[in-house]
């Protein structure tokens, strides 16, 4: 068995798109060799700056040889077909064997060498390799993701005989440009492969390169009582942007500890890719950062450290810029040019968004608990910091700065609170906002994303979400549940339907689908919402109570089997209304048959508790009322015979039954309840 | 620093002028139409169309209305100069010859960390993208390097590589120097020793005040509109070989370019008219770079 190994060597490969090589590299090894019949054990694919490598082991010297036999013309076909057919398989007329009236010529065909396999396997992968973004250079027609420019490629220690136009094939690779020896190394197997790397200071894979700057950052910040704010992304990115990683521990001038911290994270990750560092003990942003170089050098980094520390001081005296000029302008004066500003083609500008989620959100206000008159002023500025120079320069601050700049022009603190946090939750790990000014400016934001995209036929589909209504209505819930709001959610999409769409009723229904996403989420019982939400009951917090419990209930011995009964009933009522009209009015009590009587009395006794139990929402004492009727409800299926063949007999038996899904039906929709 | 004394700004001009006509660059002068980008320079967007190969090197200064800070901030500016180069077709050492060239004005790859940073360039309002990077010198941007694949909408072939350094970046790190106008303009030690403040500095204010407050945006409404229609008329006439005034007409799509950006800065553009401003230059240096492509085709 033998092992093949493929540097693919090029200039520098994006950071991001070093995984995905990683993985689309091994699966076409893997695919090639599986249709080529040859065994291999798995193979192994790493990514760096300059290079994809690919190390498959246990591979065979050729492929084994086969036989086929192949079908020809039948005995006695005519003397041409027969001609036609030798010439074909190039066998001689005596070899052919008959079988059932027919002619088969057997072919042995001996495996290819699996160099030659590998040779075309390695043009495939150049050929086909499904790189997101890719070029032409030189005069070349080759594409890749940025000039190619030479391939170890060896199977069994000897050069694989691939040919690409352009490009170098041979045993021959690079290291690190400016460290080492600075000369190619030859490679013939994957051990001297990788040793050959680390004399020539490139490490192969992105895992060892990222432990390694973790493992060298974090006691570079020690030393100096300080602790690195680690940052997972980040690290992925920093990972691929160096072959030889070395963390250093740069200086930044402590005024700009003045500029809200966000600013100052935001600048160092999105401009330098810097991870900031903060203080061991109380945890505030120090005046340091950690960039990771590319090279150890002479001075120890001295050089490296002082300018990435001008560059920054560079980008924050940029942005103190801009936190000095927004200042001077107040929010409000920022409406003028969202006027300017589109939102969407066909749902109008940022302003005309503002004036509709200022109106919602004072709408909302009393539902949720807030001022009137301070969520309204909150919404009206939500959006302002889209106009101001730091926002403009940094977007992933929308929200954080127009929080800091109402601050600054002596908002009250709930609307400041309120422009900062109503973008929240972003996704499933972000938090839900609890202050009551801003869950009201929060929902208006979502419901009004929801009712303008919905009202223009922008709702979701399938997987696409171009305008992330899923997250909205996500978020949405997630408010009102963590908030305990109590609210029609067609209501809610009633107030936000100003264009008169007519669509709030397809946004409720769009709540009542992501309700079902979120609790299959928790493992909870998504399979009840239709059950519960066909009642017209549109209030989610209640909804999701009446869930908890239905399923408790149904998932109990009682529960299961009332279940059956329902269903027997509705099966039995919907057979009889197909007869005819079912009879109206409520049933009578009758003396006998006793199992009769005892369901009248049973439906008597817990219709009250029933209703009283909904009224306090209690919805486990409705359910425990609801179980009380499972023995009569199955006596009454065990002795009684609805068609009966008096006719006031049998309606009144039917009455009774139709009397107990209206019972039944104050609960759930239990016909929409499987099993 | 390798070099005993670092470089001026003039010398590293002259450097990077040398090293480059060692590599068959012809060396050319600034274009004297207002660009905001050296790629603008006909030398590079309409040579890098049509399949004649191409060598040039020159310094453009670049004028970014909106990044006026009136001479405040220590390394914005509203005018800046880039050395561009463009190499077609592309030789396969041209990253080797880049670093080459950072050494020979001074900066010494195995004392700094000289980084490729993925950086797709586009520039919309002449329909041209390449694939490259931006080129970092210890965290500082000194260099964009770009492998054309459109221009003018139209796909390149051969492919160029484009390098743009920006000088005054590239000299701030080579002098050690943390404000632009601190720069030595000229030799320290000659007889009449300037800095970059200087020289540009009175330039920094004014043409602040004027593309941020002064000019008037009904006027470079006007103007801009003049230019749109005179390229069509360019196109349609013919020289006295028979061929589109291509070069005439491209000055005025310049010139479009640059009020479009004035104006831009003045924040007179709304959002929502931006995309049909650009879209209309586009359409015109389109329209140039078709006819500059019949051109080369039949010369070659």
């Amino acid at each position: 068995m033998a092992q093949f190994l493929l540097e693919l060597f090029c200039e520098e490969i994006p950071a991001r798109m070093q995984e995905g090589a990683t993985a689309d590299l091994a699966r076409l090894a893997r695919e090639g060799l599986a249709q080529a019949e040859l065994a291999f054990d798995e193979p192994r694919a790493f990514a760096g700056p300059r290079r994809l490598t690919l190390v498959v082991d246990g591979l065979p010297a050729a492929q084994t040889d086969r036989v086929e036999e192949r079908k020809g013309p039948r005995v006695g076909a005519p003397e041409a077909a027969l001609a036609g057919f030798l010439r074909s398989t190039g066998v001689a007329r005596e070899t052919l064997i008959e079988k059932d009236g027919v002619w088969f010529a057997v072919l042995e065909r001996a495996g290819r060498p699996t160099a030659e396999i590998l040779a075309r396997l390695t043009e495939t992968i150049v050929a086909r390799f499904p790189w997101p973004k890719s070029m032409t250079w030189g005069d070349g027609k080759l594409r890749w993701i940025r000039p190619l420019h030479s391939l170890v490629c060896v199977f069994d220690r000897k050069i694989v005989p691939a040919e690409i136009p352009g490009v170098r094939i041979g045993d021959i690779s690079e290291g690190h440009r400016f460290m080492g020896p600075r000369r190619p190394f030859r490679a013939r197997d994957f051990d001297e492969y990788r040793e050959a790397l680390a004399g020539h200071f490139v490490v192969l894979g992105a895992p060892e390169r990222k432990r390694r700057i973790l493992e060298k950052a974090r006691p570079l910040c020690a030393a100096r009582g300080l602790e690195l704010v680690e940052d997972a992304g980040l690290l992925d990115e920093v990972a691929g942007m160096v072959e030889w990683p070395v963390p250093i521990l740069g200086d930044m001038d402590p005024r700009f500890l003045a500029l809200p911290p966000e600013v100052v994270r935001t600048s160092m990750r999105v401009h330098q890719r810097y991870f900031a560092v903060r203080r061991a003990g109380d945890g505030a942003l120090a005046p340091h950062f950690v960039c990771v170089a590319n090279i150890e050098t002479r001075d120890g980094g001295a050089l490296i450290a002082a300018g990435n520390a001008r560059v920054l001081s560079a980008r924050l005296d940029d942005a103190r810029f801009f936190w000095d000029e927004d200042r001077k302008v107040p929010l409000e004066a920022r409406l003028e040019t969202l006027k300017g500003v589109t939102f969407h083609a066909r749902v109008g500008t940022l302003f005309e968004r503002v004036e509709r989620i200022e109106t919602l959100a004072r709408a909302l206000a009393p539902v949720v608990g807030a001022d009137p008159d301070l969520a309204a002023r909150a919404a009206r500025l939500a959006k302002a910091d889209l106009a101001t120079g730091m926002v403009g320069e940094f977007p992933e601050l929308q929200g954080v700065m127009g929080g800091y700049y109402a601050a600054a022009q002596g908002e009250p603190e709930a609307v400041a609170q309120a422009v900062r946090d109503h973008y929240k939750p972003q996704g499933p790990s972000d938090s839900v906002p609890t202050a009551p000014v801003t869950v009201a400016v929060a929902l208006a934001d979502k419901l009004d994303s929801l009712a303008g995209f919905f009202a223009i036929g922008e709702a979701p589909t399938g997987s696409r979400d171009p305008f992330a209504l899923r997250r909205a209505a996500l978020g949405v819930i997630r408010i009102l549940f963590e908030n305990d709001v109590r609210a029609s959610v067609g209501r809610l999409a009633g107030l936000a339907d100003t264009s008169g769409s007519g669509q709030a009723g397809a946004v409720a229904a769009f709540f009542a689908d992501r309700l079902k996403v979120l609790l299959r989420d928790q493992g909870r019982r998504h399979d009840l919402v239709d059950a519960v939400f066909a009642l017209g009951d549109d209030d989610l917090v209640r909804l999701a109570a009446r869930i908890e419990a239905l399923g408790a209930f149904l998932s109990s011995e009682d529960g299961a089997n009332l279940l059956a009964g329902s269903k027997r009933a509705a099966n039995i009522l919907a057979a009889e209304a197909r007869k005819g009209p079912l009879p109206e009015g409520g049933p009578v009590r009758t003396a006998a048959p006793a199992e009769e009587a005892a369901l009248f009395d049973a439906l008597a006794a817990q219709r009250p508790l029933i209703d009283a139990a909904l009224a306090r929402e209690d919805f486990a004492g409705a359910m425990r009322a609801l179980a009380s009727l499972r023995a009569p409800v199955d006596a009454f299926f065990d002795k009684v015979l609805v068609n009966a063949e008096e006719p006031d007999v049998r309606a009144n038996r039917l009455r009774l039954l139709a009397a107990v899904q209206r019972e039944m039906s104050k609960i759930a929709d239990f016909s929409a309840i499987s099993g | 620093m390798t070099a005993s004394r670092p470089l001026s700004f003039q010398d590293l001009i002259l450097e990077l002028n040398a090293f480059w006509s060692a590599q068959g660059c012809v060396i050319l002068q600034p274009y004297d139409v207002e660009v905001g980008a050296g790629t603008l320079h006909p030398a590079t967007v309409l040579r890098a169309l049509g399949p004649r190969p191409w060598r040039a090197a020159y310094v453009q200064p670049s004028r970014r209305p909106s990044d006026g800070r009136y001479g405040e901030n220590p390394n914005r500016l509203r005018q800046f100069h880039q050395y561009q180069v463009i190499l077609k077709p592309n030789p396969p050492d041209m990253q080797a010859l880049y670093l080459k060239s950072l050494e020979a004005v001074g900066i010494d790859p195995t004392l700094h960390d000289i980084r490729f940073v993925e950086d797709d360039w586009e520039n919309p309002t002449v329909g041209a993208w390449g694939l490259g990077w931006e080129v970092w010198c210890d965290g500082m941007e000194i260099s964009q390097y770009t492998y054309f694949q459109q221009v003018g909408g139209l796909d390149v072939s051969p492919v160029s590589g484009e390098l743009t350094y920006g000088l005054e970046r590239v000299a701030l790190y080579v002098q050690g120097v943390d404000r632009v106008y601190d720069l030595a303009f000229n030799d320290p030690q000659g007889p009449d020793f300037k800095t970059y403040g200087e020289v540009f500095l009175e330039n920094e204010r004014e043409f602040s005040a004027f593309g941020l407050e002064v000019a008037d945006v009904a006027v470079l409404k006007r103007h801009f509109e003049d230019m749109e229609r005179e390229v069509p008329r360019l196109l349609a006439a013919r020289g006295r070989q028979g061929q589109p005034l291509v070069l005439p007409a491209y000055d005025h799509v310049l010139k479009a370019s640059h009020l479009f950006n004035l104006m831009d800065a003045r924040g007179s553009i709304a959002v929502a008219e931006r995309q049909s401003y650009i879209g209309r230059i586009r359409d015109l240096c389109k329209a140039c770079a078709q006819a500059w492509v019949a051109l080369e085709e039949a010369a070659a």
